[in-house]
């Protein structure tokens, strides 16, 4: 098992390699003068080599990418254009409301999508199934800021069932949380639900003509212990490792629904990065997510061992 | 090639059903200026936040502009870059895939740089391009491009994995034959089909980003009516004029939801394997 984590680190650290690299070089090959772009549209030509002999723009390359990630490795992404605070600090001060809303939506999306999946799986070719599989279509299709004004319309501004925007900590009591999360976690969530039935079902057939489960059902097993335990389980892998690669479309998703909804994430800090030309922010912001993209990835291989102790690395 | 394509259309719904409405949305796209009396641009204060009605078919938005009209212009946009981007990424992502298979030092290398890339949220990578390198239509499609990339030569490389053990791959290498004309002759055509189904996914993909960066404010310039500016701007009084954002989003759903459909339809007509995949 630690022979496995270890090893798995190790295919992690090229991929972040490449991740550093890649950004590093974003701001430095692209047209226009990087100091310039750091310091914003407002500065004067001496803030700019301020900066520039601040950044050691003016030196060559490769010292610059030794020093950028010596920085990094000592967990400093930069200064913000703007409010000169530490990035690392504004983008840990969004952390709450970004981490809510994407568990709210994997729980959700999860709780909902699987027995759906399963269910449509079991009834195969029925209606229900033929439902569900245009559902995940149209969630496929459907954009989730446009989603995201469609609930608002309906449920706040018709019904007035939610409020339609903001964010309230958990940890000002559960109901509070709730009431605000609740619409952007719907919204969010509609394209995991459309993955997570697809591949459910995807993977319940496969698993539902094997030889065990008609061995199972032969020898008179309930149809939920059936479907529960000895389908379920086999089809884990693939439902599992969708997640991981749902975690690449939740970030771009987070960011858009905290627009809409209002919500004081680290997607708004990185709208409103952009309003504001801070690179910095932006940059960091990638940096950290693709950190967890990798992490995230890596937590899922190493939950296949042990959701299937044939698979051997 | 053309025979398949016939075969495609005329015996699955999904492909006509989803061709069709684009095909509408085309012609729409093209004969834009004729299907409306106003200006995408003008500025008519007098008329601001109007509902729909006769003479503003889906509203005017806070500058009393004509959402339809700036709709059916936004459509032209939508396409324009989703088949832009679609056919570089492509064409881009099928050779880096093609080399990354067939050569294999440059394998390892050339994968782990497309693996880094796609570590990194494409929306993300995208705002960060865009505010670096300013709004314009370039900087866009540049910004939609790159993270499609390593997704095609991921899917190019995995054709070539499995072709180049095949037989008659293996004859050719046997008689000598110059590595680009095997990668040409034999292995290319095999890429074929799964790319076109892959480049409707990335239309619908494109699409969606460019509207996704409009609407961040991280998109084309404000000036220009695309579905993500509108939206965009009708943002601030979304409760009071709530047809400026349902109107565009709804064109954007059904755009998305075609090419999806019609993807889905060319997948099962161009690559039976992949639908006993997916179990559809």
């Amino acid at each position: 098992m630690l022979r496995l984590v270890l090893s798995r680190l190790l295919a992690a650290i090229p991929v972040m390699g490449v991740v550093a690299i890649f950004v590093f070089l974003l701001l430095r090959l692209s047209p226009g003068d990087p100091a310039a772009i750091l310091a914003g549209d407002t500065a004067t030509p001496e803030i700019i080599a301020e900066i520039r002999a601040d950044l050691g723009l003016d030196r060559p390359i490769p010292e610059q990418f030794v020093t950028w990630i010596g920085q990094l490795a000592q967990g400093d992404l930069g200064k913000s254009v703007l409010s000169k605070q530490p990035v690392t600090m504004m983008i840990s001060q969004r952390v709450e409301p970004t981490m809510s809303l994407a568990l709210t939506t994997l729980i959700f999306a999860i709780v909902v999508a699987v027995p759906m999946g399963i269910l449509a799986a079991w009834k195969q070719g029925s209606w229900f199934d033929r439902g569900i599989m245009a559902l995940s279509v149209a969630g496929f299709s459907i954009p989730v800021f446009v989603l995201g004004y469609i609930m608002v319309y309906v449920f706040s501004m018709k019904l007035d069932l939610f409020p339609a925007q903001g964010f309230a900590s958990i940890r000002d009591g559960l109901p509070g949380f709730l009431e605000r999360i609740a619409l952007p976690t719907v919204t969010l969530s509609f394209i995991y639900i459309a993955l997570f039935a697809r591949i459910t079902r995807t993977a319940m057939l496969e698993v539902l003509n094997e030889d065990y489960i008609r061995t199972a059902h032969a020898k008179g097993l309930k149809e939920r212990v059936v479907l529960v335990k000895h389908a379920l389980r086999n089809a884990a892998i693939p439902i599992v490792s969708v997640i991981g690669i749902g975690f690449a479309l939740l970030i771009g998703g987070v960011v858009i629904t905290e627009t809409v909804f209002n919500i004081p994430g680290i997607g708004r800090l990185v709208v409103d990065a952009v309003l504001g030309r801070d690179y910095p922010i932006i940059q960091g912001v990638i940096l950290v997510f693709s950190g967890v993209y990798v992490l995230i990835n890596l937590a899922i291989d190493i939950a296949y061992v042990l959701l299937d102790p044939r698979i051997r690395y | 090639m053309r025979q398949v394509f016939r075969h495609a259309a005329f015996r699955n719904p999904s492909v006509l059903i989803g061709g069709g409405i684009l095909l509408v949305l085309l012609i729409v796209a093209l004969v834009a200026p004729l299907l409306t009396e106003h200006d995408p641009g003008t500025i008519a204060p007098r008329f601001r936040l109007r509902g729909p009605s006769d003479q503003f078919l889906m509203g005017t938005d806070m500058l009393g502009r004509d959402v339809w009209t700036r709709v059916v212009h936004g459509a032209r946009i939508s396409l324009l870059v989703s088949t832009v981007v679609a056919s570089i990424s492509i064409s881009i992502g099928l050779l880096i895939g093609l080399v990354a298979g067939y050569i294999r030092w440059l394998d390892g290398p050339m994968m782990r740089a497309m693996d880094g890339i796609m570590a990194i949220p494409g929306i993300l990578l995208a705002i960060a391009l865009v505010s670096l390198s300013g709004a314009s239509l370039l900087t866009v499609i540049v910004a939609i491009v790159i993270p499609e990339i390593p997704r095609v030569a991921r899917l190019v490389r995995g054709v070539v994995l499995s072709i180049r053990e095949e037989p008659y791959v293996e004859a050719a290498v046997g008689l000598g034959t110059p590595t680009p004309k095997i990668l040409i002759q034999h292995i290319l055509p095999n890429t074929i089909a799964p790319l076109i189904v892959q480049g409707t996914y990335i239309c619908a993909s494109a699409i969606l980003v460019e509207a996704i960066l409009s609407f961040l404010g991280a998109g084309l310039p404000p000036e220009i009516p695309t579905w993500g500016n509108i939206i965009a701007e009708g943002r601030a009084v979304f409760q009071r004029a709530p047809w400026i954002i349902l109107f565009p989003g709804g064109f954007l759903a059904v755009t998305i939801l075609a090419v999806n459909i019609l993807g889905d339809g060319l997948r099962d007509t161009l690559d039976p394997r992949m639908k006993k995949r997916l179990g559809a």
